[in-house]
């Protein structure tokens, strides 16, 4: 049976992890290499480097980081931040990485996606939005980590983000993201139902109890998580023996 | 022991390369005939289209020498479906050294569960045969990405489970074949790659 996936979301910034890591038995903690092998010995199922550089030129740190990953890690993995154009995921993926993910460059720009899609392919594409509870069903699509509304709307977004060739779309809920009182359940489900390519849910996670709750009523396909898993408050395989233990199907 | 990957238009050959890396062994990236046919393990990676890979072998020759290949050949994902008979993908006529077709995954209408399409992340292999997969591999869980499937059939060396049963893997003779990406599949994509590199 198809697993269910944990992913922890690793932030980069002039190649090295962001969030404090409390892990003891790593000897740099902020070597995202490192950092992201304990995590895949540990039974992580893939890894998200987002990078937060902001400086444009500091970037080609960024594609020297990924080929470090792809050299080291025995896992698939997604980066993602500031890619714009064909040829930001033409370096990354001749640097090795599986997938990338786009988020405001594809709002501002959706023939991105179609572009991004026909060039390497669906699998290669993850749409990643970011948006904002206005009421009900509705959201509202944000750009720039949250921080601007835009017209497009959460539901639509989504099902023209699939037909453009996404492979996959990564969905942040902004109300729950560092909130840690679990994932926006009702909005994943109906997400999950209305599209035909793969879910993975992100903001929210406090408790091993959140993550059973996303695949069961929210109905993800992957969950997603940051400083949970950096400050070992749910170790991977304690989280994972829970879900299995719960009659998840996990790897 | 010399090994060689494949070069064509495929995506993730660094990958690969990098997974031999992790184990120990140096892989050479080439599309010259001579270097392919003397090599010792041939490594036929891929993620594509079928149809344009199927032409780009084509132009380069290798569509006539890799079924030719008398050594142990792998395939991955791509590579062991241009290695059946015929794609749905772009109805593409491939190399035929696996008497297979193959097909879309198509979701069923009416379920409760609704199976996403690419079937992508990790799931387990059942019947696993030798020597390939070890016994220990049975019930592992590896890594897929794909739309397209083989059946199962005589050829089939490892199943896996989507919609329904389908082939994870394929063996005829000295040619293997994974429909899963070994060189992303953890301690378990390690053990198969092992397994292929000590033939």
């Amino acid at each position: 049976m198809l697993a269910k996936r944990i992913i922890p979301c690793l932030d980069i910034r002039n190649g090295q992890t962001v969030k404090g890591v409390k892990f003891l038995d790593i000897k740099e903690v902020g070597d995202p290499v490192e950092l992201g092998a304990l995590y895949a010995q540990q039974g992580a199922d893939e890894l998200v480097f987002l990078d937060i550089t902001a400086s444009h030129e500091k970037r080609k740190t960024f594609v020297e980081l990924v080929k470090r990953i792809a050299q080291h890690i025995n896992i698939p993995f997604t980066v993602g931040g500031g890619i714009s154009e064909l040829s930001d995921a033409d370096a990354l993926l001749s640097a090795g990485a599986d997938k990338i993910s786009i988020n405001s460059s594809a709002v501002r720009n959706p023939q991105l996606i179609s572009d991004m899609a026909q060039h390497f392919g669906s699998q290669f594409v993850v749409v990643a939005i970011d948006a904002k509870q206005l009421q009900g069903d509705e959201w509202t699509v944000t750009v720039n980590g949250g921080r601007i509304p835009t017209e497009k709307r959460l539901f639509s977004w989504a099902r023209e983000a699939e037909e453009r060739g996404a492979g996959e779309i990564l969905f942040t809920s902004m109300d729950h993201d560092g909130v840690k009182q679990g994932f926006a359940n009702e909005a994943l489900a109906k997400l999950s139902d209305e599209r035909g390519i793969p879910i993975i849910a992100s903001g929210g996670a406090g408790a091993k109890e959140h993550f059973k709750d996303v695949f069961t009523k929210g109905k993800a396909d992957a969950g997603l998580a940051a400083s949970i898993f950096h400050f070992n408050e749910i170790p991977i395989p304690e989280l994972k023996n829970f879900l299995k233990n719960e009659g998840i199907s996990i790897r | 022991m010399k090994i060689v990957i494949i070069k064509y238009n495929a995506g993730n050959i660094q990958s690969v390369s990098f997974a031999l890396e992790r184990l120990g062994y140096q892989a050479e990236i080439t599309a010259d005939h001579d270097t392919i046919r003397k090599a010792d393990k041939v490594i036929f990676p891929g993620v594509g289209e079928a149809s344009t890979t199927m032409a780009y072998l084509k132009k380069e020759g290798l569509d006539q020498l890799i079924p030719s290949l008398t050594q142990p050949v792998l395939g991955i994902c791509l590579g062991m479906q241009l290695m059946c008979s015929h794609s749905e993908e772009g109805n593409t006529p491939c190399l035929g050294i696996f008497d297979e077709k193959v097909k879309k995954f198509v979701a069923p209408v009416q379920d409760s569960e609704r199976f996403k399409i690419p079937h992508m992340g990790w799931n387990q292999l059942i019947n696993v045969k030798k020597p390939l997969f070890s016994q220990e591999l049975e019930n592992e869980f590896v890594y897929f990405v794909h739309s397209f499937y083989v059946a199962t059939g005589p050829d089939t060396a490892a199943e896996s489970h989507y919609i329904h049963p389908f082939s994870a893997a394929l063996r005829k003779n000295n040619f293997f074949a994974t429909q899963f990406h070994p060189e992303k599949s953890s301690k378990a994509g390690e053990q198969i790659l092992k397994n292929f590199l000590s033939l």
